[in-house]
């Protein structure tokens, strides 16, 4: 670079000679300079602003268009590359205690129709309807030469079904993939189960939701796909399940009953190894809820925790138990069951109006004794009554895991007098449900404390609260016990499996108030065995009649309690229960001596 | 010595660019490979699950309770009953073990392979 003088020679000398200042001649010079360097400077400034916006740009770009593509792109399924990580898109499976399967899903299709794209309408209608004959011809005609850009055909098919779609060959007609819920044991414990239906739909997948039952108390946990492959664990177990399902219905059956449940539960643990209550639905194929008339009589009416009933004598323990815990009898107390006996105005009187005069706490139990219990009651007193059988549950709906178990909400007393007090003593004035009568049974068979029942499998037992020592526990079975053996309970010895109950019958109420006279509700709750009690058995059955005598009978002790016998029989060999009488031994030569 | 260095030092880049232009097509690769794999594993449980749901459905207490009746002449099952306990010493000594399985089928991908025969695909 040429670097031009600041004070030029030949300018200064001719400026000194015309006298003027040559220092103008340097500041001039200077300026230039300076006004070059400037205008370099901006050139390049200018020169890397624009790189620099230009980068800006292309990061803007980039990230808007990334954007867009995030925003229009249709989403995938997360590929879970880390090792170990096992994330599930499809419902998790539901198994009972053994792990055998009761609810599972299927890779189904689902058939659209997108008329646009149709190439013969009217064709692949009439085709459609030979291969769903349930589907209207007209109607689908209509649907696909109208304005519908998009119809659902068929929400399940079959592969069968879906090859002869294909075979009608229509670009129009298209699958998309769909996860059924199975339940392939049909109607068992289908209460329990409940079932399932879809929630969102789309082209792609489907969102399967539960409906009723354990599918929908569990929804969050089974739709959860952290949980992966995990099913459900429930305490049921399918074989027994399955045996005490078939006992009901045939004690059901032969007992002329409209509806009967049946629950059984561990007394440690507070699991439900088997709850049936019949008539019962299949859910894969989930019947629509009654509109009219009594939700009793649908199918989808769970009676074991929805049915609130009066439940009868089965109550009579209670009061037994806790008069023997306050130490206001003791067994062998002695109780004047003579009549009459008012309380608040209202005549208390014994079954066919007998008159068992003085007898024991136990034999008040034995040979339930209404006015028995009431005079226990009144001794007790209103609030240390409502006090324990608060603590036993019976004052809220249970805690079992489905959802209709909330909607069982025991009903109570509106203003709980002596004279609620007496009646509640021997089951009638407070409704429970037959899940709050096994609960509380549960407490006097583990030795007084009080258990939750649940639906999913436990690893310890439930250390609940205690509402009465073993002592008076031990006493309560021993009253049990005398019922089977000396009481209203003879049907139920089974030989081998010490069985120790209480019978309950109670009258109907009539929706219009008042009781009816010719339907009952019958109810027997066992403990078995009642030398090491493990389980509690109770036996419901909806307005039952024995008709082989002359008269026909309709207390607890001819209906109940041979059906529970019958299950016990059934069922303890199914839960390891070994009979505590050995099996006789046939003579058999098993060693010999070679001498 | 400057040129050398030059020379180098764009050598080096070549290389490197080259090294990545593999690493990245390997890279893929793998990726889809892996996708392959999981798409395979995937349809094995689903397999699995509908061999499972089947197994279930064929083994429903109902359907085997029917059986046991239609096949009560040849195999006499009863339901459990509690006489059925017995001793220690009424069982029997175990019978001879069977012979070991040497040549197993696999059910589960019997029908797959016939129908798809892409998994010889993927196990190259």
């Amino acid at each position: 670079m040429i670097r031009t003088p600041l004070r030029p020679l030949a300018r200064i000398l001719d400026a000194r000679q015309k006298g003027e200042n040559p220092d103008a001649i340097e500041r001039e010079n200077k300026r230039i300079r300076h006004e070059q360097m400037r205008d370099k400077a901006r050139v390049r400034a200018e020169g890397r602003l624009l790189v620099l916006s230009f980068f800006f740009l292309c990061a803007f770009t980039v990230i808007g268009g990334r954007m867009g593509l995030l925003a229009m792109s249709e989403p995938s399924e997360p590929r879970g590359y880390a090792p170990g990580a096992v994330i599930s898109a499809s419902r998790a499976d539901i198994t009972d205690r053994n792990g055998n399967l009761l609810a599972t899903n299927f890779q189904t299709h689902a058939l659209y129709a997108q008329p646009r794209h149709m190439i013969d309408p009217e064709a692949a209608a009439k085709k459609l309807v030979k291969v769903f004959p349930d589907l209207k011809e007209e109607r689908l005609i209509k649907d696909f030469t109208g304005k519908r850009k998009f119809l659902w055909i068929k929400k399940k098919i079959s592969p069968e079904q879906m090859q002869a779609v294909h075979d009608i060959g229509d670009p129009g007609l298209l699958f998309a993939p769909r996860d059924m819920r199975l339940y392939p044991n049909g109607s068992l414990a289908a209460h329990v189960l409940g079932g399932a239906s879809y929630g969102k739909e789309g082209v792609h997948a489907a969102e399967v939701i539960g409906v009723a039952g354990a599918e929908k108390y569990f929804d969050d946990y089974l739709r959860d796909p952290a949980n992966g492959a995990k099913p459900l664990e429930l305490s049921l177990d399918l074989t027994v399940q399955a045996a005490a399902e078939r006992v009901l219905y045939g004690g059901m059956k032969l007992m002329n009953a409209k509806g009967a449940t049946s629950i059984l539960m561990d007394v440690h643990t507070g699991e439900v190894i088997s709850v049936a209550s019949l008539p019962d639905f299949d859910p894969n194929n989930r019947p629509r809820p009654l509109t009219e008339g009594d939700a009793s009589d649908s199918p989808l009416f769970n009676r074991s925790v929805q049915g609130v009933y009066e439940l009868g004598s089965t109550f009579k323990i209670f009061a037994a138990a806790q008069a023997i815990e306050l130490g206001l009898f003791n067994a062998d107390t002695v109780i004047d069951t003579s009549g009459p006996m008012k309380v608040g105005g209202f005549r208390i009187g014994e079954f066919r109006n007998k008159n068992y005069g003085k007898l024991s706490v136990a034999d008040v139990i034995v040979h339930s004794s209404n006015r028995g219990t009431g005079r226990m009651a009144l001794e007790i007193g209103v609030e240390r009554q409502q006090e324990f059988l608060k603590s036993l549950g019976f004052f809220e709906p249970t805690p079992f895991e489905i959802v209709e178990a909330s909607g069982g909400k025991p009903l109570l007393p509106s203003r709980w007098t002596d004279l609620s007090s007496v009646t509640i003593s021997y089951g009638h004035g407070l409704s429970s449900t037959p899940m709050h009568l096994a609960a509380g049974y549960a407490a006097i068979a583990n030795g007084g404390r009080v258990v939750k029942p649940t639906l999913l499998k436990q690893s310890a037992p439930q250390l609940g609260p205690r509402v009465m020592s073993e002592d008076t526990a031990a006493q309560a079975r021993m009253m049990l016990r005398k019922v089977v053996t000396d009481g209203t309970a003879s049907f139920a010895e089974v030989p081998g499996y010490m069985i120790a109950g209480k019978t309950g019958t109670a009258d109907k109420p009539k929706p219009t108030g008042g009781y009816y006279d010719d339907k009952v509700i019958n109810t027997f709750a066992s403990i078995f065995p009642i030398d090491n009690p493990k389980y509690v058995l109770i036996v419901t059955l909806d307005e039952p009649v024995e008709t082989s005598g002359p008269k026909p009978r309709r207390t607890a002790g001819w209906t109940a309690v041979p059906v529970a016998a019958e299950m016990v029989r059934r069922i303890a060999p199914l839960l390891g229960l070994r009979p505590a009488v050995e099996p006789v031994n046939e003579a058999v030569v098993t060693l010999t001596s070679s001498n | 010595m400057r040129t050398v260095m030059y020379i180098l030092t764009t050598l080096a880049v070549v290389g490197l660019a080259f090294w990545a232009y593999r690493e990245n097509y390997a890279t893929q690769q793998a990726l889809s490979d892996a996708d392959k794999l999981h798409a395979n594993i995937r349809d094995a449980h689903d397999r699995l699950a509908v061999l499972r749901a089947e197994w279930a459905f064929q083994n429903r207490p109902a359907r085997l309770r029917d059986l046991a009746d239609l096949n009560f002449d040849r195999l006499g099952l009863l339901p459990l009953h509690p006489g059925q306990f017995g001793q220690v010493d009424q069982v029997a000594y175990p019978p001879a073990p069977l012979l070991p399985i040497t040549d197993p089928v696999d059910v589960s991908t019997m029908n797959y392979d016939a129908l798809n025969g892409v998994a010889e695909e993927v196990a190259q």
